[in-house]
């Protein structure tokens, strides 16, 4: 019996040991297949050449990457620039200012919003926020933009992002120690005092670790973001400027024109640079998380 | 009865008994409870507290756990304010005025009442920000002046010589001993007229609490000071008077000597004698 009890303990070790290695084996997979798919171009074309040029004529045999970097990380960017402070803020309203009945009618609807599926999001983009991007917005600042563009990428991506982020921040913000917000409280601070100096102080690794879960979200929304951004591969210049995302260039011609030469190996390559710009961005933003810990002590 | 002070205050201590001359007391620097009755979530929690607490001295509330003693220190600062469960009937009159009325400002109640936790609960930031924390959301700019008010509640509670060198460090570095004395500090660095401590050295080892214990007592010269605790002995080595509390309601309250030595009733006796806890 006892044998038999300590035996199943080791078995269970094993076998779960073996689907965590699974999945870091998973990884390493992909980003391998991804490369042996990506090397014959990479075999003909520098690799500097290929991310710093900002041709793409795949008929010609040019394939620049730059603009499709850029646009991946211009949208992303916006996006987590409007969804940061909105979500932070109305976490912050659900956890600490808001009823019960309050939060028991807004986090179904966030939960909600966020399994509403991306072309539906997309959708809703293309028929409200491009023309009013179009005809209410650009025409204040340029000559003219057809709304298909970099600010209609980003609001729609974060529009997407933003229930994501407030039910993940409401779990950073429940998870703080009541006793530290009490102790702020009780030396007769008020809430918005708590919140501004002990809440987000304690909270900041939970906010990072928050953020780059959505950015990382941000750079692989595909379908939502190709039908707003315009899909041009130029380097956009301005928010009203069409751009070309990554994930956007993989989907529209993945299965189309794969007669022409090197072009599947492109795009592999393309899926391959957004597999390393979201490991980079992860593990830069695992270092930082860690200094900041370490740096106060948190 | 060569002591005027105490022979005073058993006086009134009977008067709340009989529930009577209340309001000839001399109600400044004191806190008086009446007909307090509080309800969480349709549970009675705390029954027909009356309760006079005496100036410039230690009163101990004891009672077995779960008898309420947490709830009604939290009353006195209105720390329920945020669990709207918590439903409160009667007055706590803080210096005067009722801290349950209509036009009154929790802050400025909270302002009076320096409140000590179970556990020590520092702010995430530095030591020197934590007890310069308080004045500063209080509205002291001047860096002077902060100065000033940091090291000298940091050497009122004897943490300065402790920390000199780093009080720009991260208070969650120092000894469980010593947080609870930087959160004394901080508590005091906001000037109040009260200390609350919520079983305050129940977490800690026997020489941080003696140090602890030690600060009471010489707090009292200038505080008036509500414990929570549920170990006897430190009741009787440090209170000035006692309140025992039984499911919700204060069975006896007295002087320490006369409490221990002389207990009215049966239910104290029972519980001093260690039938319960």
């Amino acid at each position: 019996m006892k044998y038999i009890r300590a035996f199943k303990d080791k078995s269970a070790r094993q076998i779960m040991l073996g689907i965590a290695f699974f999945s870091l084996l998973l990884l390493l997979v992909i980003g391998v297949s991804l490369l042996l798919k990506a090397l014959p171009i990479m075999k003909e074309k520098s690799l500097w050449a290929l991310l710093s040029s900002g041709n793409w004529k795949p008929f010609k045999g040019e394939f620049g990457f730059l603009p499709y970097i850029i646009s991946t990380l211009y949208v992303s960017l916006i996006a987590i620039i409007i969804a940061l402070p909105l979500s932070l803020l109305s976490g912050i309203y659900l956890c600490t200012y808001a009823s019960k009945t309050i939060s028991r009618i807004f986090e179904p609807v966030i939960d909600l919003l966020s399994g509403i599926p991306p072309v539906i999001y997309g959708v809703w983009g293309t028929l409200t926020i491009v023309p009013l991007i179009a005809n209410k917005i650009a025409p204040r600042y340029v000559e003219f933009s057809s709304g298909f563009s970099v600010l209609a990428g980003g609001l729609v991506l974060a529009i997407m992002i933003l229930p994501l982020l407030i039910s993940i921040l409401l779990e950073v913000f429940r998870s703080l120690p009541k006793e530290i917000t009490d102790a702020s409280l009780s030396l007769g601070a008020t809430k918005w005092q708590t919140v501004k100096k002990v809440m987000l102080r304690k909270s900041f690794p939970g906010i990072i670790a928050a953020t780059v879960l959505s950015v990382s979200r941000a750079f692989g929304e595909t379908i939502a973001v190709l039908m707003v951004c315009g899909n041009i591969p130029i380097i956009p210049h301005s928010l009203f400027d069409a751009c070309y995302p990554l994930p956007a260039l993989i989907a529209n011609n993945y299965g189309e024109m794969l007669s022409m030469p090197n072009y599947e190996s492109a795009l592999m390559f393309g899926a391959f640079l957004l597999f390393i710009i979201i490991v980079i961005f992860n593990a830069i933003s695992r270092l930082t998380l860690n200094q900041i810990e370490k740096r106060f002590s948190l | 009865m060569n002591n005027p002070g105490l022979a005073f205050v058993s006086d009134v201590f009977e008067d709340y008994h009989n529930k009577t001359i209340l309001m000839k007391l001399p109600s400044y620097h004191t806190i008086s409870i009446r007909n307090l009755n509080v309800y969480i979530e349709n549970q009675h929690i705390l029954q027909d507290i009356n309760l006079t607490i005496p100036e410039k001295s230690i009163t101990c509330i004891i009672g077995p756990s779960g008898c309420g003693k947490s709830t009604l220190l939290r009353t006195l600062n209105r720390m329920h304010d945020d669990t709207p469960e918590v439903k409160i009937n009667g007055q706590v009159i803080v210096d005067d005025e009722d801290i349950y009325g209509v036009n009154v400002n929790v802050i400025d109640v909270r302002k009076k009442m320096g409140l000590l936790a179970q556990r020590p609960c520092p702010l995430p930031m530095s030591i020197f920000d934590n007890v310069a924390y308080g004045p500063r959301i209080h509205g002291l700019k001047k860096r002077k002046a902060i100065n000033q008010t940091v090291i000298q509640y940091l050497q009122y509670v004897g943490l300065w010589d402790e920390v000199r060198g780093r009080v720009r460090n991260s208070a969650s570095k120092l000894s469980i001993g010593q947080q609870q004395r930087l959160c004394l500090a901080r508590g005091l660095a906001i000037e109040p007229e009260y200390i609350l401590g919520d079983e305050a050295t129940s977490a800690l080892d026997p020489i941080s609490t003696k140090k602890i214990e030690e600060m009471f007592v010489k707090l009292k010269e200038q505080y008036t000071i509500i414990l929570v605790t549920h170990t006897l002995r430190q009741a009787k080595r440090i209170a000035d008077y006692i309140v025992f509390m039984y499911l919700g309601k204060i069975i006896e309250s007295g002087s320490t000597e006369e409490f221990f030595n002389n207990p009215k009733k049966q239910l104290t006796r029972d519980y001093l004698s260690g039938s319960f806890s």
